[in-house]
Order: C-alpha cells, then structure tokens, then sequence
C-alpha cells in the first residue's frame, strides 16, 4: 500500500503530477489497429490504455433478443487482470455491469439505431492498465470504433472527468487524485448537439461547485473532441497515401 | 424493464406534458403519495417499507462480522443488494442479478456510503481484522416507475430503523450481548429522480412515463442540502442548461421531502 499523500496541490497550485488545475494529461489515440474488428480505436489518456473495438451491424446472437424497428447496441466494459495494483479477477464485476450500462447509454443517443432494424453492434472494450477516469477513456475509443466502423452517428461522443481535491475543482483526474480527492464527476458530450450523454457524481460537492465541475469538464471534452477528430482523419489520410503509391 | 404501452397512450402522455400536466392529475414537479413504515420485519436489525404510489419496497438491515477492506481497516463494511423480485412485474425475470439491479443497488450504494451516513469508524471492533458489515437488502415489491427513489428512501429508514446489537470481546471473538443500540448514522440522503419527456423535465416518473422518458437524472443530497450522487440514466441526452435546471429542481425537491420526512 502506497502511503496516502496529504496535499494533493503544492504551494504553487500544481498537482501530484504537475498539472494545472484545468489541464488535461496526454492523450494519445489511433484509429482501425484491429484487423478482425469491424472499427477499433486505442486510446492512452495519461496512463490509462484502452482498446475499444466494434461489430456490426451484424446478425442479432440470441435472435430473439432483435428488434423489429431499430438496431440493438450492446456493450461490454472490461478491466484486464493486470490492469490495476492488485489483481483484478477476470469474472465481470457489479462495478463493470454498471459500466457497460452507462457507457452503451452514453453512445446511443450518438448512434442512428433506426437505421439498420433487427442487427446488433457489439462494442467490446478492454482496459489494459487503469489510472483513473477509465470510463471516459472508455467512450472518447468505443464512439471512434464505431465511427471507423462506418455505423452512421449524429456526433462523436467524447468524454472527460472533474472532480475536486483539496478544496479545488480540477480537471481530469488520476488514480490517487480519484481515491483521495472529494469528488468526481465523469461527463460524456456530444459537442455538436451541446448533449450531455453521460453524468454521474459521487462525493461531495455543493451545488455551485457541482455546476463548475461539469462546465470544466465539458471544456475538457472539446479539447479531447479535436484529438479524436484528428485520430480519425489520420488512418483515412493514411489509406489515401497508400492508395497513391501502389497507384505509382 | 419495460412491459408493452401502447402508442395512443404514449402520444397521449406526451401531449398532457406539453400543457404540464399528467395522466395521474399531478403537476410536473410533484411526488407521488408517500408512505413509510418502519420496522415491518422483526427478524431484521432494522426495515422499512415504502409505498411511493403505486411502487412498493421494502428493504432489510441485517448486521453481522466480518473483516474490513485491507485500504479501510478501521471501517465497518457497507454492503447493498437490490432483488427485482418477480413478484413485482411481469418484466422481472428469476435468475441472477441483472444490470438493472445492480445498477439499482449502485445508485441506492452511492448515495448512503458517499454521505457517509453510515458512522463505519464505530462499527468496528479490532483493527483490521474484525468489524461489522452492514447488509442492505432492497427488495423490490410493486413496480411502478421510480425504483430509485422508492428504494433510496427505504434504505435509509431503514438505517434510521436499525439496531446493533450489543457484544462483547473475549479471546478475539465478538460476544453478544443482551440489548441492543441505534446504528450510528450522521447524514440521511434524499435521492430525487427527474425524467425528461419532451424535453420537459418531470418529478418522480411512474412506470408509463419511464417508457415514454428519453432519460432520468438521479440526484442524492446530504443533510447540509450537498450533492452526494449523480446518475445519469436511460439512451437520450440532457443538454448542458438542462443539467443545471435539474439539479436545481431536485435540490428544492429533496429539500422539500426532507421537510416532509422530517429528517
């Protein structure tokens, strides 16, 4: 067990880490790394490492479980045994059943279901190491493997955290920050829309700080909405450049 | 979790909405009828039973020994479970818990343990080894709409209804005693659940608004009027300003419950 540190921000107002208040950790992302997926993405946000991966639309396993006007959006979260300090048992947790609830519920409203009646799509998504504010890691991969499996969305959903440590309302928190720090509250957006799409709170913040919270956060999802743009464009610049050569 | 409705009645739903009303002849932001009775079950530490309309759940304390979680040594354990009985609806199915119990009992969880209401630092009897875990049972009777705030309200009665039983130390074993003592709490959360028909925000949706309702926005608040849980729940979306009218609307109304409550 790590000792648990008694000041999460120094004197100059920086975190455990050296960030700002309002800033965000690295984000790293990349588009279509999975052959056998219909569209996958890989995210890094700090040090969390996340592969998201999508099926479909394809035929609904068990069939009774279709739906005769819309499509069906399933949704797996998953944490890898290595992902965390102590072993995590691969059997689905309560707190992973929640999660692949929430998350399927924060892409949905992204996602034209009426489109392609009686198929389902999958999202599996694997987390490789976790360092805190996985479920927005979570949704910012699954909705790019979903837009790079071609399924036709209103927006990209895209996701990002805040929270409050030492009496500071702070952006993107990690592993320490979220065990230590008074609150946390996720927030998935769809920019585009101005739709929030997933929010949820737990620890203890008055109301104004609440409505901080999620203003910074949605802040923080622009931010992120225009790296997982960019991850997007890139694999198709990609395709382009090596259509160009063999066309050489 | 939905049964079959039919369109006439969702379209008919949906217009009332428009001019603020509701099938059941309340306004948008009013409860239900609630009703709590404390201490249904005597086998239990403690219970209770809420009537929210038509909704009924009872909730069960049990309070045995167990070892605390190795980051939490000196905290007694909270442990919340929620059945969706089939008794209650022809939707709900025998079997293991499905992701809509759990995030039930997730959502109920949430807002007792990040309250703190519960005073675990006195549930426990050796460091590290030997503490109380605090069972809460959420059994869900009758579904008509809101499980969330039935169940909330209910577990917490039945904390408030809850008696410990005395012990003893002898030789690292934990001894009981005649007598008994109250649970020690220190906060009791009100959870309001809102729905959003129409793009109108409504208060505590019965089960044919739930099929109607696009998505809910759960809050928990403490006794000093404090957010201490948020779930967002259902496959639509609020929009930035309709969060902050939200959680206005549910701090008025879980203040006014309180008053009503009387805790």
């Amino acid at each position: 067990m790590n000792e648990k540190p008694e000041k999460l921000i120094d004197k100059k107002g920086l975190r455990l880490d050296g960030r700002k208040p309002d800033e965000l950790r690295p984000v790293k992302i990349e588009v279509g790394i999975l052959s056998n997926a219909d569209g996958s993405a890989y995210i890094e946000h700090g040090k969390n490492k996340i592969l998201a991966a999508a099926f479909g639309p394809r035929e609904m396993h068990p069939k009774h479980l279709a739906q005769a006007d819309r499509m069906v959006l399933r949704c797996r979260y998953h944490m890898a045994p290595f992902s965390v300090g102590e072993r995590k048992s691969p059997a689905p947790s309560r707190r992973e059943i929640e999660l692949s609830k929430v998350i399927r519920e924060s892409l949905e409203p992204s996602v034209f279901v009426e489109y392609y009646p009686r198929t389902g799509v999958d999202v599996f998504i694997e987390v490789l190491q976790a360092d805190g504010g996985t479920r927005c890691a979570s949704i910012t991969a699954a909705s790019l493997a979903l837009a790079d499996a071609g399924i036709p969305m209103r927006d990209l959903v895209v996701a990002c955290a805040a929270g409050k440590i030492d009496d500071t309302v702070v952006l993107d928190l990690f592993d320490t920050e979220d065990k230590v720090g008074s609150a946390d509250v996720p927030v998935a957006f769809m920019p585009n829309l101005n739709a929030v799409t997933l929010l949820q709170m737990d620890g203890i913040l008055a109301p104004e700080e609440f409505e901080k919270a999620v203003n910074m956060a949605i802040e923080g999802c622009r931010k992120i909405y225009d790296l997982q743009k960019e991850a997007l464009k890139t694999k198709y610049m990609l395709i382009k450049e090596e259509e160009e050569v063999e066309e050489e | 979790m939905s049964s079959l409705i039919t369109r006439v009645r969702m379209k008919q739903i949906e217009q009332l909405i428009e001019k603020a009303k509701r099938l059941d002849g309340r306004g948008l932001e009013e409860h239900r009828e609630i009703k709590v009775e404390q201490g249904v079950i005597e086998k239990a530490e403690g219970s209770a039973r809420v009537l929210l309309g038509k909704t009924e759940v009872l909730v069960g304390v049990k309070i045995e020994t167990g070892t605390p979680f190795p980051d939490t040594p000196n905290d007694g354990v909270l442990t919340v479970n929620a059945e969706l009985v089939p008794l209650a609806s022809p939707t709900f199915e025998p079997g293991p818990p499905d992701e809509n119990s759990i995030e039930l009992a997730r959502i109920v969880d949430r807002g007792i343990r990040e309250s703190k209401a519960i005073d675990t630092e006195k549930l426990c009897v050796e460091p590290g080894k030997k503490v109380f875990v605090v069972f809460v049972d959420v059994y869900v009777l009758n579904h008509d709409g809101n499980l969330i705030d039935a169940s909330a309200l209910a577990a917490v009665a039945a904390l408030m209804n809850t008696k410990m039983p005395n012990y003893e130390v002898k030789d690292g074993e934990v001894v009981i005693k005649q007598g008994y003592t109250q649970l020690p709490l220190k906060s009791h959360p009100i959870t309001v659940t809102l729905g959003k028909i129409n793009n109108k925000l409504i208060v505590d949706p019965w089960l044919e608004e739930e099929q109607v309702m696009d998505s809910r926005l759960t809050m928990a608040f403490n006794d000093e009027g404090n957010i201490c849980a948020t779930q967002k729940g259902g496959s639509g979306y609020f929009t930035q300003q309709q969060i902050l009218e939200g959680m206005k609307l549910a701090q008025e109304k879980a203040a006014e419950l309180r008053k009503k409550m009387k805790w």
